[in-house]
């Protein structure tokens, strides 16, 4: 309490002698014991719901709203306005509310081949960018798992490095690095190997290099946190079974790793199918990728509605793969949950 | 308890069913040399064992002995720094675990956890090529032999721990090796289901006629189980030989401390009577007689050994002047059961611990704290060790 605080003073610590005990006597057990049993009962009653809560109105607040407001101006016209869309209601004449939905936008996507081609290539792009990932990351997982303590530390502070670098400042180096004067066409054309510089700026390669570069540490640290839970004993009873070191890979280490495989997959694959920043420094114009698009569709065309429609078919496009993470996380805990027993 | 000193002549067939006696018996595992050092650590000093043919065989000691880096040498997990491992005449130190015919149960299991206790024990059989029918067939049957036929579908985290460390047993049998390696098999189990183990294990053992090694602490568990124990320190084996033989002659005074509990006398020896030998305790009032067979000389510090169980308390003086014996008062007793633990202080001030049967339910003449009470013990009974 604030006696030990205002204790060096006498008034103040006579007062406090006669003014707590009487506040105790009087207040305490009545109103305020009684009100803090209410609280305690009511806590202990909806602990769980509180705690979930804050996240479930965060996402509610900050996720799903305006998710509503994209979809909303997805299904309406565009106007040369201010807003530059259609309002989702209207005063008819006769007094009633009317609802405005349109779904020309999701047509149009549909008919112009533009839109399909870009969604497609796209999905390509993430795809070949994940399956690069996880070659380039199992390994190097692998690796830093069976390194020795300091060592491991070292090498994973190296992953999450870059992190601590703008995202965008990474990619401008790599487009340094690419470039027909750049550091890689420089190099070779010092060695002789090339008379006159490659093209890699501005095509998909550049692209993949970037994706691959940028998404790396997100395959690696799944990976990880699943290496890292395997026990090794069971390397060794494979092998004492009779299994060559691949072969003890093949069925004990690579199945036991399945879970850090999806969920380092679809941290890849989800977010480099939207990316935006990567295929436009280092893809020019010449790599179509729907971030893009939707880019250049609010911007450059000023056409919410189509960009808004372009984002909404884009989220139903990933949530496949969500749902299907969703499962193998929810399969994978449950097991977890099972071998408590 | 026969002494297993040594080969008493005669043909091999004497031996069959302890062939470490016989000098001409070829040995199955011959372990000539090993050692293995970590860095500036020697885990495993310099180690020779021969182990014969369906021996059930204890590697004994405290953790940190090397027992178990010397069973992973065997299994092919670790690279012995020096000397060769020969099992059934073929040399093992170089080859890999995979290529070896010998099969581990680990103190962990080690069950792989995404596969149910038919693949687990499958796995071994996969790897060899065997054809699918004598796959199910093998598995079918050692599932049998284990009692474990009809959890066959279930995961390892299904099973409880006594399951488990029989689905890990299954697997390890299913390939028939020649050597079966067991790293502490009972040590995650409760006393009640390790006792019941124990008995399986020897049962299994003697049925299939695999040489099974096992790597244990407990001292219990290898007196029950083992045709021979090795005992070891500090990365060397300080004593082979059959249970009743290590118990009966300890080497050293560790080795007896390790194994059950015995008293020991420091002093220093001194010709009696009759042309035996006496030793003078300073902590007890009368001379010690030594057993006859002991090498010792005149003048010689020594270290006389008895064991509690083969002191025999009286409230009167036992009549027999063959025997050693010995006055004190009794300072603390426990009861356990079947027995009960005495600690007696001797004239002279030692303390003796003695063990005596509880054959009356109701003792009229029982020995109680603070009772006057004479120990007496046969001289043979008793031991010279090395310190």
């Amino acid at each position: 309490m604030s006696a030990g605080r205002n204790a060096d003073s006498p008034q103040h610590r006579a007062l406090l002698r006669n003014l707590l005990p009487g506040l105790m006597r009087g207040l305490l057990p009545g109103v305020a014991r009684d009100l803090t049993r209410k609280i305690d009962n009511f806590l202990q009653a909806h602990w769980r719901g509180l705690t979930i809560s804050v996240p479930f109105l965060w996402l509610l607040v900050f996720f799903l709203v305006p998710f509503f407001i994209v979809l909303k101006i997805s299904l309406a016209e565009s106007l040369i306005a201010s807003p530059p869309f259609s309002p989702l209601t209207e005063w008819a004449e006769d007094g009633a509310l009317r609802v405005r939905l349109l779904f020309d936008n999701f047509a149009y996507l549909w008919e112009d081949k533009l839109y399909v081609e870009t969604y497609l290539n796209s999905l390509k792009i993430s795809g070949i960018s994940t399956a690069f990932c996880l070659l380039i990351g199992y390994p190097i997982a692998y690796g830093i798992v069976r390194a020795a303590s300091p060592a491991k530390h070292i090498l994973l502070l190296l992953i999450i490095l870059p992190f601590w670098t703008s995202f965008l400042l990474r990619v401008y180096a790599w487009m340094g690095i690419l470039a027909d004067q750049g550091t890689i066409n420089n190099i070779l054309i010092w060695a002789g190997l090339i008379e006159r510089p490659v093209r890699l700026l501005y095509s998909e390669f550049a692209v993949y290099v970037g994706i691959v570069y940028s998404y790396l540490p997100f395959m690696i640290l799944p990976l990880y946190a699943s290496m890292e839970k395997l026990d090794m004993t069971l390397n060794e009873a494979a092998s004492d079974l009779g299994a060559h070191p691949a072969v003890t890979f093949l069925t004990v280490t690579l199945p036991l790793t399945v879970p850090g495989i999806i969920a380092g997959s679809l941290l890849v694959f989800i977010p480099a199918t939207g990316e935006f920043v990567i295929p436009d420094l280092l893809g020019g114009g010449n790599v179509l990728m729907i971030g893009k698009v939707l880019y250049g569709e609010f911007n450059a065309n000023r056409d919410w509605p189509v960009a808004a429609a372009v984002a909404i078919a884009l989220l139903v496009v990933l949530v496949a793969p969500m749902m299907l993470y969703q499962h193998f996380q929810s399969g994978e805990s449950s097991r977890g949950a099972g071998k408590g027993a | 308890m026969p002494p297993a000193a040594g080969p008493a002549g005669g043909t091999g067939a004497q031996y069959a069913d302890r062939p470490w006696l016989d000098p001409d018996a070829a040995p199955f595992i011959r372990i000539q040399g090993v050692s293995k050092r970590f860095g500036a650590f020697t885990a495993v000093g310099s180690v020779d064992l021969d182990i014969y043919r369906g021996e059930l065989f204890s590697l004994l000691g405290g953790s940190g002995c090397g027992k178990t880096t010397l069973l992973r040498m065997l299994a092919g997990f670790e690279i012995p720094s020096g000397g060769s491992i020969t099992i059934d005449g073929a040399d093992m130190t170089d080859v890999p675990a995979y290529r070896r015919p010998v099969n581990m149960m680990f103190q962990s299991y080690a069950l792989f956890p995404h596969m149910n206790v038919e693949s687990n024990v499958a796995y071994g059989l996969k790897r060899d090529g065997v054809a699918k029918a004598e796959i199910a067939k093998r598995v079918g049957d050692i599932l049998e032999m284990v009692e474990l036929r009809q959890f066959g579908k279930r995961k390892p985290h299904q099973l409880s721990g006594g399951q488990r460390q029989r689905v890990a047993l299954a697997r390890a049998l299913v390939k028939q090796p020649k050597v079966l390696l067991l790293d502490e098999p009972l040590g995650a189990l409760d006393k009640r289901l390790r006792e019941q183990t124990q008995f399986e294990l020897m049962k299994i053992q003697d049925q299939l006629g695999i040489t099974f090694i096992v790597v244990t602490h407990d001292q219990e568990e290898a007196m029950t189980l083992s045709t021979r124990i090795a005992v070891m320190d500090a990365g060397n084996i300080i004593q082979v030989g059959e249970p009743s033989e290590v118990y009966e002659r300890p080497k050293t005074r560790k080795i007896a401390n390790f194994i059950g509990t015995i008293n020991t006398f420091e002093g220093n020896i001194a010709a009696g009577g009759k042309g035996g030998w006496h030793l003078a305790c300073p902590r007890v009032r009368e001379p010690l007689r030594a057993p006859k067979d002991a090498d010792i000389k005149d003048g010689q510090k020594a270290l006389l050994a008895i064991r509690p169980e083969k002191i025999t308390m009286s409230k009167s003086k036992p009549g027999d002047d063959k025997l050693q014996s010995l006055r004190g008062e009794v300072l603390e007793l426990a009861y356990m059961g079947n027995l009960s633990i005495y600690r007696v202080r001797v004239d002279g001030g030692q303390v003796v611990q003695v063990t005596a049967p509880n054959l009356q339910r109701i003792d009229r003449n029982k020995i109680d704290w603070e009772d006057r009470v004479y120990l007496s013990w046969r001289p043979e009974n008793s031991l010279i060790l090395r310190d």
